[in-house]
C-alpha cells in the first residue's frame, strides 16, 4: 500500500480496493485503452495495488505513439520547406521519423512552432499571409473536433494559406482489431472517458455484444480508474458484458452533438495505418472532399518517402498489449526518453515512457537518476 | 496534449463570428472556443481540450481534478512550451 496515501481520497481508494478484492474469484485481463489512463495507473502504482487476479494491459490509446512513421516523415518533409511555418502540439516534436525529428528540422532552420490549440495555428496563418501555415492534426476523437472546427473556420474566414496534415484515429475499430487478434487476452475494456465525452457511448454496445466483452467508460484520475476496475470486475464475475458509464460527470450517452456534427461535415472515415500495428480498416479520418484544398498532403505533394522503423523497437506489441515495456530488450538501455527508439518512449502518454519514468524498481541506479530528472512530477 | 483540463469561464465574447471565452485553469488563463458548448455561461466549468470546451462539469468535480493535476505537475506539462524548456 505504499502509494495509497497519495490518492486524493485515500479512504475511498481503500474501500474501492477492498470491494474489488472481495469480488474477484479468478484471474481477469482488462485493457485500459487510453495512454492517459496508463500514466495514472503506473504513476500511482494502481496495477500493484490491485489484487493479483486483476491484470491491466495497456492499450493503443496514445495518439503520438500510433501516428505512423510515414506521416511523421511527411511532417518532416513539409516542415523543411522554405516558406512553411509548421505548427504542432509540443509532444510531436521528438517523435522520431526515419532519420530525424521536428526538433532537428527546427535546429536546421525550419520554422517549427508549438501551439496549444489548432486555433493558434490559424491565427499564425492570418498574421503571416505570405507564408504557408501547416498544422499537424493528430489525435483521437477528442482532438479531431477542435481540428475540424479550425478547418471549418479557415474556410469561413477565407484564410487560403492554412492547411492540415491529418492523421486522426478512432477508438472503436482499434478495439475491434484487438479482439480479432488470435493472440488477444483482453477480457474487458476500460474505455477512454474523454473520447466518449465527444462520441458518447453509442459505438460500444455492438462491440460488447459481438465479443461478449464488458466495456466500462472510465475517467483519468486514480479514483476513476479504481471505480472503472471495480465495475468491470463485477461484470466479469457475473458473466455480464454491457456498456457501463463510470464517468458520468463528463460523459453523456449522446456525447457532444455539435462536435459530432462538425466531425461528420469536415472528415470522412478512412482506413488508417497505426505505427507498429499496421492498417486497421475504418480506423481513421481524413478531410472530406469538400475540404480537400485544406489537406496539406494534397497541397505539398509529399510522396516517395522511404520509411524505416528501427528493428529493435517492439512498440507494436506494446501497443497491442502483447508485451510489457520492460520486456523489450532495448528498454532503459539503448531506448530511453532522451534517446527514444520508438514513439511509445517519446510520448509523455506512451506506455514505455510511463514505465521508464515511474517504475523505478525496474531500473539500474544510473537510469533511475536520469528518469528523476526527466520527469516533471517526482 | 492528451489531457483535458477543467477550467472556469471568466469572460465570453464573439470573435470573427466565433464564440470564444477566457478560461481560468487554476491560475493559467487561456482563450477557449465555445462553439461546441454554446450555452456555457460565465462562472461555469467545462472540460477543455486543446483550446475547446467539450463538456460541462460541475464545480466540485472541476475543483478536485484541478487540485490533483496541480499536485502532479500536469498543468505545467499541458501548458508549458517544450521549445522554451529545451533552451
Ligand atoms: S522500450 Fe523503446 S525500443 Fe522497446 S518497445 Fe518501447 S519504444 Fe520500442
Amino acid at each position: 500500500m505504499k502509494y495509497i496515501d497519495e490518492f486524493q481520497d485515500p479512504d475511498l481508494a481503500r474501500r474501492l480496493l477492498d470491494e474489488i478484492r472481495s469480488t474477484v474469484t479468478r484471474p481477469w485481463a482488462l485493457m485500459e485503452v487510453c495512454g492517459g489512463q496508463t500514466h495514472t495507473i503506473i504513476r500511482h502504482g494502481i496495477d500493484q495495488l490491485l489484487p493479483d487476479e486483476v491484470e491491466l494491459i495497456h492499450g493503443p490509446g496514445c495518439p503520438v505513439c500510433v501516428t505512423p512513421l510515414e506521416v511523421i516523415d511527411k511532417a518532416l518533409a513539409i516542415a523543411s520547406r522554405p516558406g512553411v511555418i509548421f505548427c504542432s502540439f509540443g509532444d510531436m516534436l521528438r517523435v522520431p521519423g526515419t532519420d530525424r525529428d521536428l526538433f532537428q528540422v527546427r535546429s536546421e532552420g525550419g520554422d517549427v512552432r508549438v501551439v496549444y490549440s489548432p486555433l493558434d495555428a490559424l491565427r499564425v496563418a492570418q498574421q503571416n499571409p505570405d507564408r504557408e501555415v501547416v498544422f499537424f492534426g493528430i489525435g483521437f476523437e477528442t482532438t479531431a473536433p477542435p481540428n475540424a472546427m479550425t478547418v471549418y473556420q479557415a474556410r469561413k474566414l477565407g484564410i487560403p494559406n492554412f492547411s492540415l496534415l491529418v492523421s486522426h484515429v478512432r477508438v472503436p475499430p482499434a478495439i475491434d482489431a484487438i479482439m480479432r487478434s488470435p493472440s488477444c487476452r483482453v477480457q474487458a475494456f476500460l474505455a477512454a472517458g474523454h473520447v466518449c465525452s465527444v462520441m458518447g457511448t453509442g459505438e460500444y454496445p455492438d462491440l460488447a455484444e459481438r465479443y461478449e466483452v464488458p466495456i466500462v467508460v472510465t475517467g483519468f484520475e486514480p479514483l476513476d480508474i479504481l471505480e472503472g476496475v471495480r465495475r468491470t470486475v463485477l461484470q466479469l464475475e457475473r458473466g455480464e458484458h454491457t456498456v457501463d458509464n463510470a464517468y458520468p460527470r463528463a460523459v453523456r450517452p449522446e456525447g457532444n452533438p455539435a462536435a459530432r456534427a462538425m466531425l461528420a461535415d469536415v472528415f470522412e472515415v478512412t482506413d488508417r495505418s497505426w505505427r507498429g500495428i499496421g492498417v486497421i480498416p475504418d480506423s481513421g479520418w481524413r478531410l472530406s472532399p469538400r475540404y480537400r484544398e485544406y489537406d496539406a498532403e494534397h497541397r505539398f505533394s509529399v510522396t516517395g518517402i522511404d520509411t524505416r522503423e528501427p528493428a529493435a523497437c517492439r512498440s507494436g506489441e506494446v501497443l497491442q498489449g502483447l508485451l510489457k515495456p520492460h520486456e523489450c530488450e532495448a528498454f532503459g538501455t539503448s531506448c530511453t526518453p532522451r534517446t527514444p527508439l520508438g514513439a511509445t518512449m517519446v510520448s509523455s502518454e506512451g506506455a514505455c515512457a510511463a514505465y521508464y519514468l515511474y517504475r523505478r524498481l525496474d531500473l539500474t541506479p544510473a537510469a533511475a537518476s536520469d528518469s528523476l530528472e526527466g520527469s516533471a512530477v517526482v | 496534449m492528451c489531457l483535458a483540463v477543467p477550467g472556469r469561464v471568466l469572460d465570453i465574447e464573439d470573435r470573427d463570428g466565433t464564440r470564444m471565452a477566457t478560461v481560468d485553469f487554476g491560475g493559467v488563463v487561456k482563450e477557449v472556443c465555445l462553439e461546441y458548448l454554446p450555452d456555457l455561461r460565465v462562472g461555469e466549468y467545462a472540460i477543455v481540450h486543446v483550446g475547446f470546451a467539450l463538456q460541462r462539469l460541475d464545480e466540485e468535480s472541476a475543483r478536485r481534478t484541478l487540485e490533483l493535476f496541480e499536485t502532479l505537475g500536469l498543468l505545467q506539462e499541458e501548458f508549458g512550451d517544450p521549445l522554451e524548456a529545451q533552451q
